[in-house]
């Protein structure tokens, strides 16, 4: 059984119409190996330490606080009665308890005045505390207070005269509210893990239901339906971006196989002919050369055909090389205009041969990073066609400067150029235009042309140059830093 | 010439080694690079043709590495299958003299196999070259056929100083794309024949005896009669 509904497979096997293969039934997943229930785990976890945090820094400032406000009060209270002491002796110090413990100003106070051998001399403690046997330590014992239990936080004081005085208060209100406060603190607790699961599990769920779409749509075209597409939530969040990234790489694939599709359907095509003729010529030889002379001559030309169909395959090999971007390794900081003119050079004699004007005019300086041999290639593959499309009489002009930041090579002549409907196809492989079907060649040397402009991340542009073509290589040129 | 070919295609290597043969050199052929290396390490050769995938183990780079680590210069032409520029810059990085792309025309290959074993001999500058009673002096850059002074272009006299260093063998379009214009590929345009005919004006048109001959299917190539 799949998990995905029957309905949208057969929707999908009807558009590839291809029995393709079910995909492996989708297994439950060790629950760690799910990316949504990580998130969900590390949500929880990020939940879960702060909501600790809050609780423990909400535990500390309160009770804590309550804690220093009762240590002071005592630390107040017993300098006093010290003073008291000091100044007017026992019988002040006496005097001093009892009105505070008479007054009840501070009906949590505790007092407990002794003397030297041990006799309660007056206070509200029935006795001693035990365990309370140092002097000048914080103590938090349980105390009997006529004859009621309580919890005090107490401090002894030993007295000069040879008396220990008790100063205290009593903290078990304050006690209970920390009681209460833990208790409410733990609840939270609970009721925050409960959360962070919550939120953990919707978290999951959100994030399952944001790569169903993808998913379904990535599994589909590995199984080669490549029309379909990310839907969008057109909320421009971050998912949208993600479809947006997929949906671009695959109209590339798309194009890309396209592409594979046109040229190979090309090749079948346009090497089916020049290899009949020469599979033509040789049988028509051994079934009809009377002569030596003949069957001399039908070989040497099947030999030219073949010649014809290898070039045609060392111009597709040499289109793919630079296609796939692998000679960019190779880039090297060149200046272009001592090539360009030996370019110039080479095909001068050439042009004035067929007689043609050649027109050049070349910058000074055309720094590139590129590839020499290439953009020789290119630039020559222009000059070519535009030699073996003009008309005697006619101007060729090949003009190479530093426009901006760009090298512009234009290469125009007065041939018949390239019609408007068909100068988008002109770089396609194997494209040749109508005017063209007459001439020879193989279709391949724009299409060379565009592959290595745009490997030096330029581009090609062909226009019309009334009449002829204008055909323009745009690279970016190298500019030095003392150049800018 | 005594020329080794290992290459394990049996219609190619037979088609070479024919070649060759009738071109008036002797030839061993090696089907493995195995047997290959142990030929070109025991005896000496003049030059060698090397096929870049060999069965046998030892493919035709290690078997040129271990060559060159022997101190062993015999120029070396590949012949390959393999014809993108990477494989053709390992090639001539590991020790190849020249590089030549299947399929290829038998012309080309023994026209570059007879200039690399000339380049191979000659070793100390030369300053002159004459070929019949035409003469070039390297040093003054000029050019003179019997009495008579030549004007050349610059490029002219490189065609002519390439000619000249190849006398007596075939040159072909591509070798000299190369090695005048250093271009590493094949225009459209009969560029070459036209230079080499506005040459062919200037040192044979006003004197009797032509130097400068079209080998038909393959090149050109400078000679003086009586060679």
């Amino acid at each position: 059984m799949d998990t995905t509904p029957p309905d949208r497979f057969g929707l999908r096997t009807a558009q590839t119409r291809r029995s393709s293969p079910r995909p492996p039934k989708r297994r439950a997943k060790p629950l760690i190996r799910s990316a949504g229930i990580r998130f969900a785990l590390v949500y929880a976890a990020v939940f879960g330490v702060s909501a600790f945090a809050l609780a423990f820094s909400l535990w500390y400032s309160t009770v804590g606080l309550l804690q220093r406000q009762v240590e002071s009060a005592i630390r107040n209270d017993s300098v006093a009665l010290n003073e008291h002491y000091e100044i007017g002796g026992l019988p002040s110090l006496v005097a001093a308890i009892h009105g505070r413990l008479s007054d009840a100003v501070d009906s949590d106070g505790i007092y407990l005045l002794q003397d030297a051998l041990g006799n309660r001399i007056i206070g509200n403690l029935d006795v001693w505390p035990a365990g309370l046997d140092q002097t000048n330590t914080w103590y938090e014992l349980p105390v009997s207070r006529q004859g009621v239990g309580s919890v005090a936080l107490l401090r002894a004081y030993a007295l000069p005269g040879g008396g220990q005085l008790l100063v205290g208060r009593d903290v078990r209100a304050r006690a209970e509210l920390r009681n209460v406060l833990r208790d409410a603190l733990l609840w939270a607790l609970v009721l925050m893990f409960a959360l962070g699961i919550m939120g953990a599990l919707l978290i999951r769920s959100l994030f399952r239901r944001m790569m169903r779409d993808i998913s379904t749509t990535t599994r589909a075209i590995a199984r080669g339906d490549l029309t379909r597409r990310i839907a969008k939530t057109g909320d421009g969040d971050e998912f949208d971006e993600l479809a947006e990234i997929i949906n671009d790489m695959l109209d590339r694939i798309s194009r890309l196989m396209d592409g594979v599709r046109q040229v190979s359907n090309a090749i079948a095509h346009d090497l089916r002919t020049p290899i009949t003729r020469a599979r033509t010529r040789l049988e028509d030889a051994s079934l009809h050369a009377h002569t030596a002379e003949d069957l001399q001559s039908a070989i040497e030309r099947a030999t030219l055909d073949l010649d014809g169909i290898v070039g045609v395959f060392e111009a597709l090999l040499r289109i793919a090389e630079i296609e796939a971007g692998s000679r960019r390794a190779a880039f090297a900081s060149i200046d272009l205009a001592p090539m360009l003119h030996d370019i110039d050079e080479l095909y001068r004699a050439a042009a004035e041969e067929r007689g043609l004007m050649l027109e050049t005019a070349i910058g000074v300086h055309l720094p590139l990073l590129g590839d020499r041999d290439l953009v020789q290639q290119a630039v020559a593959n222009l000059l070519d066609n535009a030699l073996k499309f003009s008309a005697t009489g006619t101007t060729v002009t090949f003009t190479a400067r530093l426009d901006e930041a760009m090298v512009e090579i234009t290469i125009a002549d007065r041939g018949p150029g390239i019609s408007d409907e068909d100068r988008n196809r002109a770089t396609e492989r194997f494209f040749r235009a109508e005017s063209a079907r007459s001439t020879s060649g193989s279709g391949l040397g724009l299409a060379l042309v565009a592959a290595v402009a745009q490997l030096h991340n330029g581009t090609l542009m062909l226009a019309d140059n009334h009449p002829g073509l204008r055909a323009t290589i745009s690279l970016p040129a190298r500019l030095d830093k003392k150049e800018r | 010439m005594r020329i080794l070919v290992v290459e394990d295609d049996k219609d190619v290597a037979g088609f070479v080694v024919k070649g060759l043969r009738e071109a008036g050199h002797t030839v061993e052929h090696a089907d493995n690079g195995r047997d290959g290396l142990f030929l070109a390490a025991s005896e000496n050769f003049d030059a060698i043709i090397l096929d870049r995938m060999l069965p046998g183990g030892i493919d035709g780079l290690r078997l040129l590495e271990t060559l060159r680590a022997q101190d062993n210069a015999t120029p070396v032409v590949f012949l390959s299958a393999l014809g993108q520029v990477d494989d053709r810059v390992k090639g001539l990085k590991a020790g190849g003299d020249d590089y030549l792309t299947k399929p290829f025309a038998f012309a080309e290959l023994l026209a570059r196999v007879e200039a690399l074993t000339r380049r191979g001999k000659s070793d100390g500058p030369t300053t002159r070259l004459a070929v019949g009673d035409l003469e070039m002096d390297l040093l003054s850059r000029s050019v003179r056929r019997g009495v008579q002074k030549i004007d050349l272009q610059p490029r002219e006299f490189r065609l002519l100083e390439y000619l000249m260093r190849h006398a007596g063998q075939v040159v072909t379009r591509t070798m000299l794309l190369e090695g005048v214009w250093d271009y590493h590929f094949d225009p459209q345009t009969n560029v070459i024949d036209v230079h080499v005919s506005r040459l062919r004006q200037k040192i044979d048109k006003p004197f009797e005896l032509p130097l400068l001959h079209t080998v038909r299917n393959a090149g050109y190539m400078l000679r003086s009669e009586e060679v």
